[in-house]
């Protein structure tokens, strides 16, 4: 039965093509953009959560309030200091701790300056292994800094694979940062996230360069064996709450588990994305309302159609399946058009992203994503069809007959 | 003979503004089991209304109207749709085929509504059509076939579920007199070899001469009836 149901919608959609093709529009913009923006929305969650996976989940970072998600590098994030570094490795739980201090430096190499991200390793090498780890900074040629490494550097991916600068730079060279000159000694591997434009030094050059003493960006605590992160980070609160004097909720200082930082990240990613799904779905909105006009003018065109099969035995059942189908088809169509398009558009997105900000942006379709778009957009058409198609199953046979 | 189709005092009034209009006045009508009756009557005479009632494609105002002993007059109109499904075939004066099926799917439609199995649908559809010299055309649709062929269709879709009772409304309006002809001989050769009931509607009395009985309607009323004994002609 829904075979013939089927055969007798297709049948009338094939026959209105323009028609037909026009009113899907509405449908399948309004899919495309939600699949696209659901597809890379997830593939930045993935990249992300697969970044924090490999830096482990027993990582404490405290900074300066101001610090958040500002771009990195900017002197903003001021606000811990050596002195917390002392307090925090003595909290209980905390198994070591390291002070990292980040700025922007001006570098210069192939007669070209750029003001790029500079970051220091700590002077003690259970510190510096800290940060490498939870950082993932490998290096793919040449060799790791070492503690007593005065005028030497490691670079970034983008350095020496890149063309950040109008060559590439290779092991060996040498690069002038603020004036003063440091050689290359090894070469980083890929990290993404925009971490490849980054150039590492000894703590002692860094706080050379910029005459800071006591000036931290960030400290990375390890929680020791068998301590829960946020216990840990919860009393790591607590003994810089009571140094500096202040009042819960009026910390100048943050400090978050690994897992909070990638929770508080998805909770923006999320809300952005709400956002534009929010927008997408108005789409959507106008193209069931396309969709009923269409049916309602159908069902008028067709009532001397309406009227022969309820001569020959049509019940009013028939009748609403017949156009139920109809345009449940019609935003089946426009569905499947639209998860098409927002699958090439999210993968064109991905490849221009890839030039500019790297692995973070790709696209991710999950089945239940594609699947669910196209059930989605024939549940809007059905719907939408409900009221065109009760008025059509209504029609006296009579009257249908007459409208010829 | 047991009457196949009854109308004991049918009225039909229609409300146009503030006017009503009686369309069939009281009208009692009698059609016997395998019998070939023609109504007859100018334009305004209410056969057509007549004729949706005896479809039962309407319901009388007043009065009652029997079919195969049932009275439809207050049935539903899915109740309606399964009988007129069962035991009436119509063949329509615009032959009134689905312009977006073919032929083998316009013959196969009324079977469908009727939860015929497909492959039964397809072989009596088939068979139909080329009883009707319809074989080669049977994925046409009805705008790739002639007049001629396109009313052939449309019996093949009144005999699809064998019903008792074959309804034809002005069948050769819109043919030429050679395939009117046909369509005529068809049917009294339903009437004779198989036993259906025929009703014809027509304004044309040469037409209604090939009926065994001739109801005469003016203005919403039988004003005679009589039996002609078909005229083979």
């Amino acid at each position: 039965m829904i075979a013939d149901y089927l055969r007798l919608a297709t049948g009338s959609l094939r026959k209105r093509f323009l028609r037909t093709s026009l009113t899907m529009i509405g449908i399948f913009i309004g899919i495309a953009a939600v699949v696209a923006l659901i597809s890379l929305g997830q593939g930045m969650q993935d990249a992300i959560n697969a970044q924090f996976a490999s830096v482990g989940s027993d990582k404490i970072t405290i900074q300066g309030a101001s610090a958040g998600f500002g771009p990195p590098g900017q002197d903003t994030a001021g606000s811990v200091r050596e002195d917390d570094l002392r307090i925090v490795r003595q909290v209980s739980g905390v198994a070591i701790a390291a002070g990292r201090l980040f700025r922007g430096l001006n570098i210069e190499y192939a007669d070209e300056t750029k003001n790029e991200f500079v970051a220091s390793l700590p002077k003690d090498q259970k510190e510096r292994d800290l940060v490498i780890e939870a950082v993932n900074l490998k290096i793919k040629h040449g060799r790791q800094l070492k503690p007593g490494d005065k005028g030497k550097i490691v670079i970034g991916y983008n350095y020496w694979a890149e063309e950040l600068f109008p060559k590439n730079v290779p092991l060996g060279a040498n690069l002038l940062i603020q004036g003063k000159q440091f050689e290359v000694v090894g070469l980083m591997d890929k990290i993404g996230a925009g971490r490849d434009d980054a150039i590492i030094m000894n703590e002692e050059d860094l706080r050379d360069l910029t005459g800071t003493k006591e000036e931290l960006s960030a400290i990375f605590a390890q929680v020791a064996k068998g301590e829960t992160p946020s216990t840990v980070a919860e009393r790591v609160t607590r003994a810089l709450r009571r140094d500096r004097g202040q009042k819960e909720g009026q910390e100048d200082f943050t400090v978050q588990t690994s897992e909070e930082l990638i929770g508080s990240i998805n909770t923006i990613l999320n809300v952005v994305q709400a956002v534009f799904i929010g927008i997408a779905a108005i789409s959507l909105l106008v193209g069931g309302v396309g969709i009923m006009n269409t049916m309602y003018t159908s069902v008028l065109e067709r009532n001397r159609d309406i009227g022969i099969m309820k001569a020959i035995g049509a019940r009013n059942s028939d009748i609403l399946w017949i156009f139920l189908i109809e345009s449940g088809l019609l935003g089946m169509a426009g569905g499947a058009i639209g998860v098409a398009l927002g699958v090439s558009l999210s993968k064109l997105v991905e490849i221009i992203g890839r030039q500019v900000v790297g692995d973070l942006l790709q696209a991710t379709f999950s089945p239940t994503l594609l699947i669910g778009a196209i059930l989605f957009s024939f549940l809007i058409g059905a719907a939408s069809g409900v009221m065109p198609a009760l008025a059509a199953s209504k029609l006296p046979p009579v009257v249908a007959l007459r409208g010829d | 003979m047991k009457p196949i189709i009854e109308l004991k005092n049918v009225w039909k009034t229609y409300r146009l503004g503030e006017t009503n209009v009686h369309a069939l006045q009281g009208i009692n009508l009698r059609v016997e089991q395998g019998e070939f009756i023609a109504i007859q009557g100018p334009s305004g005479s209410g056969k057509s209304t007549a004729m949706n009632l005896v479809g039962c494609l309407d319901t009388p105002t007043r009065g009652d109207v029997y079919l195969d002993g049932k009275n439809i007059s207050a049935m539903s109109e899915s109740d309606l749709a399964q009988i007129r499904g069962r035991k009436i075939g119509f063949i329509f004066q615009k032959f009134n085929l689905i312009e977006t099926l073919t032929a083998l799917e316009n013959v196969t439609l009324p079977m469908t509504f009727q939860g015929i199995p497909e492959e039964e649908r397809l072989a009596r559809a088939t068979a139909l059509l080329k009883q009707f010299g319809l074989g080669e055309r049977l994925d046409h649709r009805p705008n790739q076939l002639s007049g001629g062929q396109q009313q052939r269709v449309a019996i093949a879709r009144a005999l699809a579920i064998d019903p008792p009772v074959i309804l034809a409304d002005e069948p050769t309006g819109n043919l030429d007199s050679k395939t009117g002809k046909e369509v005529m001989e068809f049917l009294r050769e339903m009437h004779k070899h198989h036993g259906k009931t025929i009703v014809l509607v027509t304004h044309d009395d040469i037409l209604a001469t090939r009926a065994d009985k001739i109801a005469f309607l003016k203005d919403g009323q039988i004003i005679n009836t009589k039996k002609v004994g078909g005229n083979h002609k």
